[in-house]
C-alpha cells in the first residue's frame, strides 16, 4: 500500500546508508525544525485569547500610569512618546524572560528536552525556533500596544529614516533573542532556580532598559554602562529615529553606531548560545541532568 | 499499513545493538549510585529484544545511554556500528525513542498538529509530514481525536500518539521504554498489535523494549534478558529462560472422582508431590483437581494407570509451564515486586 509509511527513498535500505546525510539533508533539516519550533507559538497566539488581558491591556495600564506622571509633571511631549515605544518593547522582554530563558527547564520538565536532543538537527534549530515563534507573538502584542497607546495619547511620531528603524529593530530583536538563547542554556544549569532568576531579570532590566525614559538621562557613562543590554541601546536608538525633532538630546550615541553595536550583541550572542548550548549537552549528558528530570 | 518496502537489507549489516562493559555510575548525595554495572549485549538486525527488570534495574538508564542521551562511565555502545558517544549524529538520523507516561510536546495543539511539528524535527518535508501524520493517526486508531488538543487526551490515546510520534521518521531501531505503563488493558493490547506489525513488515527494523509486565515481554520479544541492579543475569528467548528453571514436571489432572484423595497418588514412582487444585468451577461440576509434580514426564504413564485402576476417569490433564516470573525468582530470589513493597513500607 502507498502510504508513505516506510519514507523509501529517504530512509535508503539500510541503516549505515539511511544515516549518511549530505549537507542539503542537513540543512533542510534544521531549517524544517525551525519552522516546527515556531509552529506552536504561532498557532498559540490565535488559540489562546487570554493573551489580550495580560499582555495587551494591563501593559496599556502601566504605560497610561507612566504617562499621566510626564504630563502631570509637565515634561515634554517626547516623554510620553518615549513611554508608548518603551511599553510595547516591554512585551520583547517579558517574551525574551518566560518564553526563551525559562523555556528549556520547562521543555526538560514535559520530557521534550530529550526528544529534541535525540532527534537528528541541531539544538540550535530548536533555539531559533522558539526565538522566531516568540518574536512573532511578541511583535503583534507590541504592534497592538503601540497603536491603541498612540491612538489614545495622541502621540506623533518623526521619522526621517525608516530604513534605519527598521534595521534597528531587527537588530534589537535579534540581540534580545541571542540573549534569550543564551539565558535558555544558563537557567536550565541552574535548574529548579530558573523560576526566580527570572523574576530577578525582569525587573532590574525594566529600570536600566529606560523603557520609561530616556537611559540619556542616566548621563553618558550610565547609558554606556547599560549598553550591553540590547533592549536599552535598540530602545535608545529608536527614540532618537522616531522622534527626530524633539528640541533635547533623546539618546547617546548615534543610532547608525547603536545599529553596530546591537549586530555585534547578535552575532555575539548567538555564538555564544551555541557554545553553551554544546558544553550544556556535554556535561548534561555525562551528569545525567538531560534525563533526570528533577534536577 | 506498515507494508514492507525495503530492500532486504544485506547480511553485513553491524548488530543494531552492541554494548561491552556498560557502567554507569551516578553521583548522589548518599554516594555514588550504581546503575549499570558492566553490560554486555548483542541484539542483531531485526530482533525484537526485551529488557525485563523491576525499577530501578537500569533498564532506563542503559536506554538512555543508547538514545545518546547518556554517557556510560566506562565501557562502549554501538548503534548499527555507530559509537553512542562519538557518532551521535549518525544514530539521531536512525532512531527514536517513545516512553511510557510520556508527557512530551504541547498541549495547545492538535494531535495532527504535534505530530506534524515532530515530522519537521525529523527533517520531513512539509506536505510529507502531513501525509504521513495522517496516516499515523488513522493506523494508531486517533482518527476521531486528530483535531482535538493534546491536553485532552486520556492516557491510552495519549500513548497511541506518543507511538505514532515515534514512527514517524521510520527509524531502523526503536526504543521503547516502558510503552504499557499505565494503560488498561485493551489499550496495551492495541499498543502491542501496533508494535508487533510495525516491526514485522520490514526486515531489519529493530524494537528494544524494556517492561517490568512479564506477560508482555513473554508475548512480544524474540529474546529476553533480565536485569537487575544494573547487571543482566541471563539472556534467552523466552522458551530457553524459562526451560532454566523447568527441573520438574508439574500437571494438573482433572477427575470425575478419587478415592483416597491426592495422597492416593503421591506415592507412586516418579510422583514428587500431589496435591488438591479445587476452585468453584470443579466444586460446581463436582469433579477433582489435582495438582501433580513429576520427576518428568515419563512419570505420568504411572499415574494414568493408578487412576485408571481406581476406576476413576481422567476428564482433563493440562501440563503447567513455568512464566518468566518464575525465571525471575529463580535467578534473583525474590518477586518482582517485592523491592517496591519493601521501598513502600520503609517510607
Amino acid at each position: 500500500m502507498a502510504t508513505g509509511l516506510d519514507l523509501v527513498g529517504r530512509s535508503g535500505t539500510d541503516p549505515r546508508t539511511a544515516s549518511n546525510w549530505n549537507r542539503r539533508q542537513i540543512l533542510l533539516t534544521n531549517l524544517r525544525a525551525i519552522r516546527g519550533r515556531a509552529y506552536p507559538r504561532y498557532r498559540g497566539l490565535f488559540r489562546e485569547k487570554s493573551w489580550v488581558l495580560f499582555e495587551i491591556l494591563l501593559p496599556f495600564l502601566s504605560t497610561a500610569a507612566f504617562v499621566f506622571v510626564y504630563r502631570a509633571l509637565h515634561a515634554p511631549e517626547q516623554y510620553v512618546g518615549f513611554v508608548v515605544v518603551g511599553g510595547a518593547m516591554t512585551a520583547f522582554w517579558i517574551n525574551v524572560i518566560w518564553m526563551m530563558a525559562n523555556q528549556l527547564y520547562w521543555e526538560k520538565s514535559q520530557g521534550n528536552l530529550e526528544l529534541y536532543f535525540a532527534a537528528p538537527m541541531h539544538f540550535m534549530s530548536i533555539l531559533f525556533g522558539m526565538a522566531l515563534g516568540g518574536m512573532f507573538m511578541s511583535t503583534t502584542r507590541a504592534l497592538a500596544v503601540l497603536v491603541i497607546a498612540t491612538t489614545v495619547f495622541g502621540v506623533s511620531f518623526a521619522v526621517e529614516q525608516w530604513l534605519l528603524v527598521v534595521a534597528v529593530f531587527v537588530a534589537t530583536l535579534a540581540a534580545l533573542y541571542g540573549v534569550g538563547m543564551v539565558l535558555a542554556s544558563l537557567f536550565l544549569v541552574w535548574g529548579r532556580e530558573a523560576y526566580h532568576l527570572g523574576q530577578f531579570f525582569l525587573e532590574p532590566v525594566y529600570f536600566v532598559s529606560g523603557l520609561n525614559f530616556p537611559v540619556a538621562r542616566l548621563g553618558l557613562l550610565g547609558a554606556l554602562s547599560v549598553g550591553f543590554i540590547p533592549l536599552a541601546t535598540g530602545l535608545d536608538a529608536m527614540r532618537q529615529l522616531v522622534f527626530s525633532g524633539a528640541p533635547f538630546p533623546v539618546g547617546t550615541p548615534p543610532p547608525a553606531v547603536e545599529l553596530g553595536i546591537l549586530l555585534v550583541m547578535a552575532v555575539v550572542a548567538t555564538l555564544a548560545a551555541r557554545w553553551m548550548i554544546i558544553s550544556m549537552e556535554r556535561r548534561a549528558r555525562i551528569e545525567g541532568r538531560l534525563t533526570v528530570r528533577w534536577q | 499499513m506498515f507494508a514492507a518496502s525495503r530492500v532486504d537489507h544485506a547480511a553485513a549489516t553491524p548488530r543494531a545493538i552492541e554494548a561491552r562493559g556498560l557502567r554507569r555510575v551516578y553521583a548522589a548525595k548518599g554516594g555514588p549510585v550504581v546503575a549499570l554495572d558492566g553490560i554486555d549485549l548483542d541484539v542483531e538486525s531485526g530482533e525484537l529484544f526485551g529488557l525485563l527488570g523491576p525499577n530501578g534495574a537500569g533498564k532506563t538508564t542503559l536506554i538512555k545511554i543508547l538514545t545518546t542521551l547518556l554517557a556510560p562511565t566506562s565501557g562502549s555502545a554501538r548503534i548499527f556500528g555507530f559509537d553512542v558517544m562519538t557518532e551521535t549524529k549518525r544514530i539521531r538520523r536512525i532512531m527514536n525513542m517513545v516512553a511510557g507516561g510520556e508527557q512530551s510536546g504541547y498541549g495547545i495543539l492538535t494531535v495532527r498538529e504535534q505530530l506534524w511539528m515532530f515530522s519537521q524535527f525529523y527533517g520531513l518535508p512539509n506536505k510529507d509530514g502531513w501525509t504521513r501524520t495522517d496516516a499515523l493517526i488513522e493506523r494508531v486508531g486517533l482518527a476521531d481525536k486528530r483535531l482535538a488538543r493534546v491536553s485532552t487526551l486520556s492516557t491510552g490515546e495519549r500513548q497511541k500518539m506518543n507511538l505514532a510520534r515515534g514512527l514517524m521518521n521510520d527509524p531502523w531501531v526503536l526504543f521503547l521504554d516502558e510503552p504499557t505503563l499505565g494503560l488498561d488493558v485493551a489499550a496495551a493490547r492495541s499498543l502491542r498489535e501496533l508494535i508487533v506489525e510495525w516491526k514485522a513488515a520490514v526486515p531489519g527494523r529493530t524494537i528494544l523494549l524494556t517492561t517490568h509486565y512479564m506477560a508482555e515481554a513473554d508475548e512480544l520479544c524474540n529474546r529476553i534478558a533480565i536485569v537487575d541492579h544494573g547487571r543482566i543475569l541471563a539472556i534467552g528467548t523466552p522458551e530457553e529462560l524459562k526451560r532454566r528453571v523447568q527441573r520438574e514436571s508439574i500437571f494438573r489432572v482433572e477427575l470425575d472422582r478419587l478415592d483416597g484423595g491426592p495422597a492416593a497418588l503421591a506415592d507412586l514412582p516418579g510422583v514428587v508431590s500431589a496435591s488438591a487444585a479445587t476452585d468453584e468451577g470443579e466444586s460446581e461440576r463436582q469433579t477433582v483437581a489435582v495438582n501433580l509434580v513429576l520427576a518428568d514426564d515419563s512419570a505420568l504413564g504411572a499415574v494414568v494407570g493408578a487412576v485408571g485402576g481406581k476406576g476413576a476417569t481422567i476428564l482433563g490433564l493440562r501440563k503447567s509451564e513455568p512464566t518468566l516470573e518464575d525465571v525471575f525468582v529463580e535467578l534473583v530470589g525474590r518477586g518482582f515486586g517485592e523491592d517496591e513493597e519493601r521501598d513502600g513500607h520503609g517510607a
